[in-house]
């Protein structure tokens, strides 16, 4: 049974219709890669698997529960076992890098603080931000805010990690220590959706690639194959504009 | 609580009601127009005028908008026949509201004359329109876009907090016909909720008259709510 | 006007000072006390306001029209009904208690939608990162959003108090000994119009000028999106 089961699920941003029955599944600790054009709708199926963006029609399980994104409860346990990672990074901006990370894993999970307050510091060591504990948001660079995120979306210990152009902000140098980091976690067995422009991570990451185009599903399959030998013309068009830089 | 509420009475007397809250309104009214005159000369003169009549402008607006209303009508009521100067109840409310939005408009005016950006003119100037056409087609435009909100606004604020203060010098406007009925039966509670109501009522007719006339004259979206 | 002048050192006695200062000290205390609780109520009328869902429908709407009601009600005729009702319910409330009731119902109007404003002006996002984390709305609005908001609430809102200064001189009209209140029991003993009103005027002023130019001076310091960062540094230490 898949980790995660996304079935034909809708959502809409008042008339406009931006996911129009998503359907694909993740096995646990796989990576699957979300890649389209702008304005796919990528953003949004993580938005909608976070209840961020309301679903109007479809079906989610995850671990075999079923969620029903209308009733708050199995919201929030939906927000309990995922955690995501904005591409705008959506760092709180009155609170230290270190109370951005130990807020929720204090307030909402109950943990005990020395553990939480431990666990903070190995995941910003791992994004190499160790020094960063007591900066403010609006003293890091975007990279580094980035990195931020990412370490304040582990430390709540996902089930599922959902990652919205990570990337997309950082120093070549640092993509690197990212991608370690990310792939640490895939090895730990952490269940991860993507979303990325880069297709080069997205090859050597991703179990699986999930082609999105106008809030459909055009075509998914392993990295090599789908990027290399794209069996729809949309999906070809595409990846013969983006491969070629 | 065991008060019986009583509307009988309001009813009875609704058309003297209706003739305070016709009141309200033409003071509302002739006191906002007098007001956004005075404004007019006054923030031109804050603008474009000589230091001294900046400074004695600026005198009156501070003076003004940092003393209340009510005051400022006590002293033309109490005070003024002490050096010969009778006026009517109705008279020093009406010269009272109106000195005193004067000088609350002179800001909101000012304010627009402010936002005029000069490559504006630039370009009108460059288009060969003369400076009355200037002063037509773009000036006057772009002024009203920016404060009518501004203005609607403040015509609800003379319209309401303003002609009530007439009440207290016993001028027969809306609040006031309420206080002359009700301590002739005491059915006060029952008078005061039928006039806040009348109050809504008129300030709303007026809210959406003004955004109307913002739409129609000078496209502008005033909001209503 | 000879009277007038006749009756100045009278007038300006150490009694009657006396009795200024007092009524001004109860004006000051009266709008302070009243907009403070209208201030914080105003934040539990926003914060319903904000409430999702179908079933609060009719709760958002009673908000809403409690702020719009409220404006369109002069405040003298809000005095009366508070003073009756509040009479009508418990006939021994202080006229001072009725006062403070009565702004602190207009105050919660006004300041309502100052508040809103703040609020609205935290990035949308925030409260998403926050909502994603299973925060629930109260603790992102305490922990998230408010932080993030005050400076852009507060200077309009001491704006608004400062205003209400002068407003409260309608409820003299109720019998509380504040300055109009005093200014007209020293007019009906004798004195001169001019002078009695041409002073408590001046008190008034000397009350209003200097927290309208502490207003100013923050909106310009706090006005800015600089201005609100530099804040926001000064309220986390
Ligand atoms: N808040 C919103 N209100 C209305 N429409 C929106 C909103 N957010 C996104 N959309 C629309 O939904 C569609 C999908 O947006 P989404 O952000 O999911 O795209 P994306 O695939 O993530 O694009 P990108 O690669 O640029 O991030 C777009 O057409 C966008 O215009
Ligand atoms: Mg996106």
């Amino acid at each position: 049974m898949a980790h995660l089961a996304v079935n034909d699920v809708r959502a809409k941003y008042g008339a406009l219709e931006v996911l129009k029955g998503i359907s694909f599944s993740i096995e646990k600790g796989e990576i699957a890669a979300l890649v389209g054009p702008s304005g796919s709708g990528k953003s949004t199926v993580l938005r909608a698997l976070m209840g961020l963006t309301p679903v109007t029609g479809g079906h989610v399980a995850l671990a075999g529960d079923q969620l029903d994104y209308s009733n708050a409860k199995s919201v929030r346990a939906a927000r309990d076992r995922m955690a995501i990672v904005f591409q705008q990074y959506n760092l709180f901006q009155n609170m230290t890098v270190m109370q951005n990370l130990t807020l929720a894993p204090l307030k909402i999970k109950r943990w005990p603080r020395a553990e939480v307050e431990s666990e903070a510091r190995r995941l910003l060591g791992l994004v190499g931000l160790g020094d960063k504990a007591d900066a403010y948001s609006d003293q890091l660079s975007g990279g580094q805010q980035q990195r931020v995120a990412l370490a304040r979306a582990l430390a709540l210990k996902p089930q599922i990690l959902l990652l919205d152009e990570v990337t997309s902000a950082l120093d070549p140098e640092l993509v690197n220590e990212v991608l370690d980091a990310v792939g640490k976690l895939a090895a730990e067995g952490m269940t991860m959706i993507i979303v990325s422009h880069e297709m080069a991570f997205v090859r050597e990451v991703a179990d699986k690639v999930i082609f999105m185009d106008g809030g459909q599903i055009v075509e998914s399959g392993e990295p090599a194959a789908l990027f290399d030998s794209p069996r729809t013309d949309r999906a070809r068009d595409f990846f013969s504009k983006i491969l070629r830089h | 609580m065991n008060y019986r509420f009583q509307f009988g009475v309001v009813w009875d007397n609704l058309d003297e009601l209706f003739a305070g809250a016709l009141l309200t309104f033409q003071l509302g009214v002739f006191a906002f127009a007098g007001g956004a005159l005075i404004g007019l000369v006054c923030a031109s003169l804050k603008t474009y005028g000589p230091w001294p009549v900046r400074l004695l402008v600026n005198a009156y607006v501070v003076f003004i908008t940092n003393t209340p209303a009510l005051i400022q009508i006590y002293f033309l009521y109490f005070g003024l026949p002490e050096v010969g100067v009778r006026w009517s109840n109705e008279a020093c409310l009406l010269i009272g509201l109106t000195l005193n939005a004067g000088a609350y408009l002179t800001l909101i005016l000012r304010a627009g004359f402010l936002s005029v950006r000069v490559t504006e003119i630039e370009a009108g100037q460059t288009l060969g329109m003369s400076l009355v056409q200037q002063i037509r087609y773009i000036i006057v435009p772009h002024i009203a876009k920016s404060i009518y909100p501004a203005l609607a606004n403040f015509f609800i604020v003379v319209l309401v907090m303003g002609t009530s203060v007439g009440a207290l010098i016993g001028v027969d406007e809306l609040t006031g016909q309420a206080i002359n009925l009700s301590s002739v039966n005491y059915r006060w509670l029952e008078y005061f909720t039928v006039v806040a109501g009348m109050y809504v009522v008129l300030t709303f007719i007026a809210s959406i008259g003004l955004a109307l006339l913002g739409r129609w004259a000078f496209r502008v979206k005033a909001k209503i709510f | 006007m000879e009277r007038m002048i006749e009756q100045i050192p009278r007038f300006f006695s150490a009694q009657n000072l006396t009795l200024l200062l007092e009524a001004a000290g109860l004006t000051l205390a009266m709008t302070l006390v009243g907009c403070l609780i209208g201030f914080g109520l105003a934040f539990v009328l926003v914060f319903l306001r904000q409430t999702p869902g179908l079933w609060a429908l009719p709760l958002r709407w009673i908000c809403i029209a409690y702020v719009e009601v409220f404006r369109r009600i002069p405040f003298i005729v809000v005095i009366y009904l508070v003073l009756f009702f509040i009479q009508a319910v418990t006939p021994d409330a202080s006229l001072f208690t009725i006062a403070v009731i009565a702004i602190c119902l207009y105050a919660v109007a006004y300041t309502a939608d100052i508040i809103r404003g703040g609020i609205e002006s935290v990035p949308r996002t925030q409260v998403e990162a926050a909502e994603a984390m299973n925060l629930s709305r109260l603790q992102t609005q305490l922990k998230i959003v408010l932080p993030q908001a005050w400076p852009v609430i507060v200077p309009p809102a001491i704006a608004f108090a400062v205003s209400f200064i002068k407003d409260t001189a309608l409820v003299s009209q109720v019998g509380v000994f504040e300055l109009t209140f005093r200014g007209k029991e020293l007019n009906n003993q004798g004195y001169s119009g001019i002078l009695v009103f041409g002073t408590i005027a001046l008190c008034y002023f000397l009350l209003s000028f200097p927290l309208s130019l502490l207003g100013q001076y923050l909106e310009k310091r706090l006005g800015t999106p600089r201005g609100q960062r530099r804040a926001r540094k000064i309220w986390r230490t």
